[in-house]
Formats: structure tokens, sequence, C-alpha cells
């Protein structure tokens, strides 16, 4: 268990004000200066050397991110930090904690990561739901600006860093960050080409770099106490500490930050008051949000939460967006859901996530009921590979990954329901007459 | 030169070359939906999914860009498979209504659902239906059949520059359709028509009148404008059903204007279909003999001082030939084909042509136009200007009436003596520039003296130097370069030969933009009933452009040639043959009996003409000396719809001009 005094985010649940006094009180924007003294490559490195994988679910390496960007800068194509707010993955709430109650080393992340990585200016992207997070931002901002932290001269250090809150309008795609770039720049948010990627062009064709907020909010204390502090904490290559969102049948849905590599029982037992119904009562865990296929209970009960556990699993880590599914869960409803949504957000602009999500979903609803012939299950299952892996983004792949979550471990129950539903129980090698 | 191996084997394209192109270049066939080798790329339909080494998932090769080493699979069991889920992805939601669909037979689904697709379906959910939109009157639309390739987006976007087409909605219910479901205002909205690779987007006058295996194809030239258009006139029986652009990209690269594309109805309205004799005021129908006839009593006692001639805009270098040899057989070269009264030393080429050139216009770096809107006069210059402007960056500079060319253009007003005394950033533009350009228009040109003022101000701004030609005369007229060519000029212009009382007897030859008062012996040759009629004493029906092979001249003085699609209808004659008969009657017989001798006659004494190619030009201009001017300039045209008299006959360009002057309005609870 993570003890307190290796928490990063000592403001999580607001019990502290989130405002610039507070924040300097828990020690945000103590030394940022000196941090940053030490010059944009070694910041790099210490990024690298602390192993911060980014948290937005992919996991890429932060730091190794980062160095894709231009050393030296043109000043006709000045770089760019996009911070990625746009957390709209079902299940996942972190980043909205870290901006609603500590916006501070939000902001302070910002500067030193785009000090790194020479950048201009952060633009961080909000949720357009996000009303009250985003009022909170913006007010720090303006604190940050007033007391000189950033914008011209931040911090004192002579270096000119603008911070750029910009609103969303609520369309999941806008989370890819090539869309995000899109809908930065005024346009309809849709997924680029890639290559070129945007350390190459991105917004408004110039370098640019997408983080997620958790990414870059973790930085400043990451250099404060040492790479080496972040590193000893989890398993390797899945080091540091993480905020873990568990919603669903648990007892007390929390959002926590914990060590990386926790085993799935001491994070829900600790932290969440347990499993409802106790632990004979699970049936599945999503544990990445939304878009990663789920696990059944025997295999995640004591698997450790970190990208390459949940990996082995054929599952991912995504955002830590733990949903908690007991027995009472109709479980192909829950992914028939999932597939409503990702029909329903679907950019529309590349054919195979354009048509097929519907598809997915209009099979999956027949599903729920049974009202199916058992070789669509097979059907199915290929229409998601055809999607997966053949689309601009991974929206398509995310449309997928549930779906085949479903069938790989709950086959039998879809067979069962269609079995149902033609009102009599099928008998393997048992010819049927008259069908 | 990054150097691949494509299903084993190797080759090298050029830099900045993609996937695609290197595929193509090994020889392997890559299927597409999306990909347009003259628009952005998109990637979106994901139809040209390859294999490559290295990479876990399959790429777009039209979005990949070609890098030296990669190992690229067309052929493999993981691309077949690719491209049968997306075919059946496309598929889905395609309606099955190939038999009543107007792309059947050059539909791309099609073509490639036979060669990629399953064969089967598997999708047993209700298909999608979307409502149709509304793209005025020549776009078709069938929106359940879209697969949502944007390429009429990106075209509206890039090429045409109207930004009003896109998609709305999102996921499935994403739709395209025009802005608030207006028409689409842009003279080159047609070319989607070709672009869309299934049937959702297809011609509105053309629906439901054939199919592509029935029309006999034809290569001619179209004359709606001076550019010269490469088009296939498809033909079924007599009726010239469509047209459509063939590529040439020294012309019309690939695309082609509304008016020549949607004219072509009005190529059997109106029509002249036999001779016409005015007896006692009242036009009466007549043999070719009767006709004949009375030309000859109408001629008689005229000497060779009092006839004279005028070429109109469509017609064909043999025609006038043979025409301005009739005339001189009856003693008169005074022949003028600038109908619109434009003055101009029509002596040397290079003082009249378009000298840059259409091709070379898109690389100009200054331009400065002198009273044209290329947008309704030449549609496709219009195209390449604008690619200047947005992908070149050429600084674009206008003085006459304020005029939308869908590119960023410094509008100096509309007095002409601008001209002598041009802005300040006009002069730092073209001090700065290595091709720069100007634009006489026509409309301009009518002004007295503006010639000699556009001339001196190219020679002030320098555009005609070593191995560059800036400068330029906008024509309208798809015959005038011909015309000049042989020198159907007569000083003063059309101004002068009208308001010649002396004139007593007046050819005209297709000239029908021309105002002919009463009180002359009248003799019209053309195709249709309009303007040029009214006062004729005789009507002698000829052959449209479709009816007759031709040698043309476009206004950078290519010269191309047209075959024959169809035949004139009734008694209507090819125009030649119509002099050649008449000569006889008039006792001037002309030396040639066929097509062959009249071209040999043409190549002997314009060889230039005989041959395909440009025209000989200077590669200088004079220096010549400019009246002071002032006074507005003026556009030739107030519309660009009905600029010919096959445009006017034509129904299309009817629906278009009424759908602009009152667009379709929607009422509420409708």
């Amino acid at each position: 268990m993570l003890a307190d005094k290796d928490r990063i985010f000592t403001n999580l649940y607001g019990f502290q004000p989130w405002n610039l006094d507070a924040a300097k009180k828990r020690g945000d924007w103590a030394d940022t200066k000196d941090l940053m003294s030490v010059g944009p490559d070694a910041l790099i490195d210490a990024v690298k050397a602390s192993g911060l994988r980014g948290r937005g679910g992919a996991g890429f390496p932060t730091g190794m991110k980062w160095s894709f960007m231009p050393k030296t800068p043109n000043p006709d194509r000045p770089s760019y930090l996009v911070v990625n707010a746009d957390e709209s993955e079902p299940g996942s709430c972190k980043d909205r904690e870290i901006i609603r109650h500590d916006p501070h080393k939000l902001i302070e992340g910002a500067l030193i990561a785009g000090f790194a990585m020479r950048a201009r200016a952060a633009f961080i992207y909000i949720r357009g739901e996000y009303i009250a997070e985003a009022k909170v931002l913006m007010a720090a901002v303006q604190e940050a600006y007033a007391a000189g932290l950033i914008g011209r001269n931040a911090c004192g250090t002579g270096y000119d860093f603008d911070v750029v809150v910009h609103r969303g309008g609520g369309a999941y795609i806008c989370g890819e960050e090539t869309a995000m770039i899109e809908s930065l720049e005024g346009k309809k948010g849709q997924p680029r080409l890639k290559p070129p990627f945007p350390a190459g062009a991105g917004l408004y064709g110039n370098p640019t770099t997408v983080n997620n907020v958790e990414s870059i909010a973790v930085v400043p204390t990451i250099l404060r106490r040492s790479p080496e502090w972040f590193a000893a904490i989890g398993r390797p290559k899945n080091e540091g500490t993480k905020l873990f969102q568990i919603s669903g049948h648990v007892n007390r849905p929390c959002v926590v930050e914990e060590a990386m590599s926790i085993p799935f029982r001491q994070l829900i037992d600790e932290h969440c008051g347990g499993i409802r119904g106790g632990w004979d009562n699970l049936l599945a865990v999503i544990p990445g949000g939304s878009s990663v296929p789920l696990v059944p209970a025997h295999q995640i009960m004591d698997c450790p939460m970190d990208f390459d556990a949940l990996r082995d699993l054929k599952s991912g880590l995504g955002t830590a967006a733990i949903i908690v599914m007991d027995k009472s869960t109709d479980i192909v409803r829950a992914i028939a859901r999932l597939s409503y949504f990702y029909k329903h957000e679907s950019c529309g602009q590349c054919t195979p996530c354009r048509e097929g999500t519907g598809w997915m979903w209009r099979v999956m609803e027949r599903l729920v009921t049974g009202d199916a012939e058992p070789h669509e299950i097979d059907m199915l299952l290929e229409v998601t590979t055809q999607v997966e892996g053949h689309t601009i983004c991974a929206l398509g792949d995310a449309a997928a990954w549930p779906i085949q979550g479903l069938i790989r471990h709950f086959r039998p129950e879809v067979e069962a329901r269609i079995a149902r539903r033609k009102g009599f129980v099928q008998v393997p090698g048992l010819a049927v007459a008259a069908e | 030169m990054p150097k691949l191996t494509v299903d084993g084997i190797e080759v090298e394209v050029p830099g900045g070359a993609t996937v695609l192109q290197a595929c193509e270049a090994a020889g392997a066939e890559i299927p597409r939906f999306c990909y347009h080798e003259r628009l952005s790329i998109a990637g979106n339909c994901r139809m040209c999914l390859v294999e490559m080494e290295k990479s876990p998932k399959p790429v777009a090769s039209c979005a990949m860009p070609a890098a030296d080493g990669q190992v690229i699979h067309t052929k493999s069991e993981k691309v077949k498979r690719a491209r049968e889920g997306v075919m059946e992805f496309l598929l889905i939601n395609h309606p099955l209504d190939c038999p009543i669909c107007d792309q059947g037979g050059e539909c791309d689904l099609q073509d490639q659902a036979m060669a990629y697709g399953r064969g089967a379906n598997r999708y047993e959910e209700n298909k999608r239906a979307v409502t149709e939109k509304y793209m005025g009157p020549l776009i078709k639309t069938v929106m359940t059949r879209c697969i949502h390739c944007t390429r009429c987006v990106r075209f509206a976007e890039e090429v045409a520059g109207v930004e009003e087409i896109g998609a709305i909605g999102r996921g499935e219910s994403m739709q395209i359709t025009s802005y608030l479901e207006r028409a689409v205002t842009s003279e080159v909205s047609g070319n989607v028509i070709d672009l869309c690779p299934v049937g959702a987007l297809t011609s509105k006058p053309y629906a439901f009148q054939a199919r592509p295996w029935e029309l006999k194809k034809t290569d001619s030239i179209d004359v709606m404008d001076a550019i010269g258009s490469n088009i296939v006139v498809g033909s079924r029986g007599a009726a010239v059903l469509r047209v459509t652009p063939r590529i040439n990209d020294d012309v019309n690269e690939e695309w082609l204007a509304d008016k020549s594309r949607f004219a072509i109805d009005g190529l059997a309205e109106r029509r002249l279909d036999t001779p016409w004799v005015r007896v006692g005021g009242k036009l009466q129908k007549a043999s070719w003999a009767e006709a004949f006839q009375a030309i000859a009593a109408g001629l008689k006692g005229l000497s060779g001082a009092e006839i004279a001639g005028v070429v109109g805009d469509l017609c064909a270098v043999e025609d006038m030939v043979a025409f301005k040899d009739l005339l001189a057989g009856l003693g008169t070269t005074r022949i003028e084909c600038r109908q619109d009264g434009a003055l101009f030393d029509a002596g040397e080429p290079a003082g009249w042509l378009f000298g840059t050139g259409l091709a070379a216009a898109e690389t100009a770096d200054a331009i400065l136009l002198i009273g044209t809107n290329p947008r309704h006069e030449a549609a496709l210059l219009n195209v390449r200007l604008r690619k200047a402007v947005k992908k070149g960056g050429a600084k674009a500079f206008s003085i006459g009436p304020d005029v939308d060319l869908s590119f960023p253009l410094t509008q100096l007003g509309d007095d002409a003596a601008l001209l002598a005394d041009l802005p300040a950033a006009v002069v730092e533009a073209f001090a700065g520039a290595q091709r720069p350009m100007i634009l006489v228009g026509m409309g301009a040109l009518k002004t007295p003296g503006l010639y000699e003022a556009a001339r001196a101000a190219a020679t002030r701004l320098n555009v005609v130097r070593d191995g560059w030609n800036g400068f330029n005369l906008v024509h309208t007229a798809a015959a005038r370069a011909g015309a000049l060519r042989l020198g159907l000029a007569v000083d003063g212009g059309i101004n002068a030969l009208m308001g010649d009382a002396g004139v007593k007897a007046l050819f005209l030859l297709g000239a029908d933009e021309v105002n002919v008062q009463a009180g002359r012996f009248t003799v019209y040759v053309g195709t249709h009933g309009d303007r040029g009629v009214a006062h004729a004493d005789v009507i002698l029906p000829a052959a449209a452009y479709t009816e007759k092979a031709g040698i043309h001249v476009n206004m950078e003085g290519r010269v191309q040639r047209a075959l024959k699609a169809t035949q004139p209808p009734g008694d209507a004659r090819e125009d030649w043959t119509i002099m050649r008969a008449l000569s006889s009657v008039l006792g001037v017989k002309l030396p040639y009996d066929d097509l062959i001798a009249l071209r040999a006659r043409i190549a002997t004494e314009w060889p230039d003409l005989a041959t395909d190619g440009l025209i000989a030009r200077t590669a200088t201009l004079s220096a010549v000396t400019a009246p002071p001017l002032r006074g507005p300039l003026h556009h030739i045209y107030s519309n660009y719809q009905l600029t010919n008299p096959i445009a006017r006959a034509s129904p299309t360009m009817a629906a278009c001009v009424s759908s602009l002057l009152a667009p379709e309005s929607r009422e509420a609870a409708e």
C-alpha cells in the first residue's frame, strides 16, 4: 500500500482549497525555477529515468515522447504542448479530480514539460461537460499568470510560456490526440492520418506533443523527489504511482492514488471496502476504461494492476478506470451498452468504424435477448476483427475489444441465451429435425 | 529516391511518392475510393490497405509515404481479408438499387465489389436510409448511396474554392450535404459527378437517359469558352446525351466547366433544320436551291466593298476558312470576329494570345486582372489562378468591378485610370515577381485605348521576359484565336463595321452576339434561332460543334481537333459545305470538295493551324504609347450561363439562372 508520504496528489479529495496559496503550502511552485535550471535535455532524461508511462491509456513512455520534439525550435514553427483533459472514457474520472482540486500541479507540470520540449505554449483541452472544473482551471491559470509563474519570464526563468484553456464540445473522439488537434484548430473533430505524427506536424502544422493530464501533473513532484523515488514504486517497466478509479459493484467506489502493480484484491479491499456481496460474488472487471476487454473474476483477483500484467491477460490498464461487475450484472447487456457508446461516438470518417460500430451494436442488442442464430457469434467476432486495426485511429479497436472480451470469456452465456430464446437447450452433436 | 519492394518486385519511386504509387509502379493494382490524384489525401475509405512488414497493422497505402526498405505485400491473405472486410462494410448500408442507378456500369463500388468483395451478404439488420439533399439543378443526389469518401467535399474546398459541401453528423449519421441545401455556387460543380465513385451524385439533366454502354463516345473539343477543354461526347443516335472531360494536363486537367457539361441539351432546342428566306417581311421555309437563289439575288449589283462578314464564337477553323474564301471570291476581306466589340491589335499573335499558357498560369507569382472575371469567362482558368494564389502564394490584384474569384484578391477599383498610375502595392508585388501575369478581359477591351494602356503597363511591370510571357488576353469565344490567326479582323472592330452605311450586304457565320440592324441584306449561317436570325433575309442551317469535325484554337493558341459525333438535324449541313455549295451558285467556286482538300488548303497558308500544338508567336512585345484613360471598366458577361446560342437554348442553363435568381425556397411544415 502506498504510504501517505509518497502520495503526489495530496489534495485529491478537495479537503483543502485548490487555490494558489493552498497549492504553495502543499509544495507546488516551490522551486520551479531551480527544477528548470538543469535545462530541457536533463529534464527529459529525468522523466525517462523515472519510468513514467503515459497515463492516458496507451502507456507510451512519456520521456521518450518528449524527446521526439525538435531540439532547436524554429521561430516560424513554434512547438506546442497540448494537455489532454478531454476525459471521456466511460469509467474514467481522475483528471477531473486533479483539475478541480489540484489544478496548480497541472499548470506547473505544463510549464516544466513545455520547457523540456521547448514549447512556446500549452493548450489544455478540457472536456466540454466539465463546466465547474473548467472554471477552476481557468481561475488557477489566471492566478498563475498574476503571480508571474507563467506568461512572460515564467517563474523568473526568462522563459516565455503561455497556458491556454480550451473547452471541448463534448465529443469522445476529441480525446484522440490528432482529433483533439483538429478540434483545437476549429475543425470538426476527426483523427488525422499518421504519419505525419504530431511531433513533426501537429497543431497548426507545428511540432506538438499531446499528453494526458495525469502524465503532466506528476512531473513536478517526480523532479522534486527524484526520478529514483518514483521508479522505486511498482514493478519494473510499470513504475510509479497511479490514480485508480474504481466504480461499479464495490462497497465504496472511489478515486485513489496507489502504487502501480498493486494486486487487484488489495486495491479493492483496502480502498473500496471489498466487492459488493463478497469476493465470491465478483463476475468480471473491466480494468482500464470501457475500451479494454473485460477480465473474468478468477483471472483478475490477484492480478497486479499495471500495464504489462493486464496486457498478458489480453486486456489493458488503460486509464486505470476499473469497472467492477458482480454476479447481478447482465454482462451481455453491459457490453451492448458500450457498443452503443462507440457507435454513437464514432466520428464517421473511415469506413470500418463508421459502418462496423453500428453493425456490432445491432448484433449485440439481439444477443442481449438471444434473438440471434448461434453462428452469428462467430460472425460478430469476425466483424470485430474486420474493424480492429483497419481504422485511422484507435476508436475502431476500442469498439472491437469489449466484444472480443465478452465472447472470449462469456461465450457460454451468450449461447445459452440464444438457446433459451429458441425454447430448447442445445445438446452438442444432436441434429435437430426440421431446422 | 526511395527503393522498396512490392510483392517481391523492387521499385524506385520519386521522393514524396506514396506506397500506393509505388505499388502501381510495380504493377500491383490497389483498389481505392477516397484517393484521387488531384485532391488531397483523406485516407478514410480504407480500401487501399496493404501489408507492410514490421507494421503490426495493415497500412493505408494512399497515405503512407514510400520509404527506403519497405517491404509491401498486396496479394497476401491479410490484405485480401482487409479488402473484403472494408468492401463488406461499404456494402452493408449501400442500397441494392443498381438497376435503377445512373452510375450503373461505371460505378467504382460495383466494379470493386466484383473484384474484391466476398459475394454474399451477412448483414441482416435494416439498412440505413438518408434523406435527399438539394444541390441545385445540375446535381442529382441519392445520398443513401453515399460511401462518405469525401471526394466532393475536398473538390469543392480545394479546387472549386467554395466551401459549400461538407459532412454533418458523425458516425453512422454522417451525411454529405451542401450548405443549407442550396445550389453549389461554383462554375465547376459538375465535376463532383465524375468524382463521385458511386451513384450518390449524378447528373440531374442526364438522369435515366442512357446507360454508359449504350453511348457512342467521340473525342471532341468544347466550345463553350475559349479554354478548349478536351471532352468526350456521349451520343445515342442523333442525340448528344452527355459530355464528360478527357484528361489533358495542358488544358483542362481532369475538369470541365458546368456550361460545357450541361448546356448540351441546347443542341436539341430551337435548332435551324431547314433554310428560310424572308419574303415580304416574313420568313418562309425554303429549299437550299431557293435560299441560294435568294442570296444571289440579294447580292446582285453589289461590289465587294459593299459586302462584309462577321464570324461567331463557336466556329471551327475550317468553317471560317471557307467563309473567308467565299467572301474573298465576292471581293471582300472585311470580316470581323470580335463580336463583343473588343478592340486590340489583331496582328502579331503575341499581342492577343493568352501568352502565359493555361498550365503555366498556375505557377504565376503575381497576377493583375484588368476588367476580367475569369470565373465566368474561363472557369477552368480561374481554377488555375486559384492554385497559383492558394498553393503558390501568388499575389492577385484586380482592376474592374468587385468580383469574388474564390481566392484572396486585392480589389483596386474599376477606374481605367489606375492602369497608368498603378498602386504601390502592385508595383512592389510585380517588382519581386519571377512569373508575373497581366490578364486583360474582353469587357475592358471595349474601352478604346485600354489595350494600349494594358500593353504599356505590361512593359512597365516587365511581365514579358526571357522564357516567360506574362501578357494575356482572356478570350471568351472558342473561335476567337483561330479567327484572329486567319486575320478575320478589321480596323475599328465590329462597331466600325456595323456602323458603316456603305455595307449593303452582311454575312453572319454563327454570329449571334452582335446587334444587326434591319435595312441590309443579311445572310445568317448558323445553328439556332437566336439573335442572329432576327433581321436575316436568308437563313442557312448549319452544324453545331458536335456535328462536325473541326480544328479549334484555344485562347493560348493551342490547335486541337474535334471529331464528329452526330449528324446535324434535318437539312442542316456542315458550314464549310454550305460555303462550298453557295460558292458555285455565286460563280466563285471554292477549290475544295472534301474536308481533306480543305485542310490541305489550310496547311498551305497557315501550316501551324494544320498541326497540333501551339501556333507561332513572337517572344517579345513591341512598345506602345497609351492614351490617358478614365472611367469604369466592366466585365464582358453579366452571368455565366447564357453566353452563346447553344447555352441560351438550353433548358438546364435556364434552370440554373432561375435557381440563382430565386433559390428554391422551403417553407415550414413541409
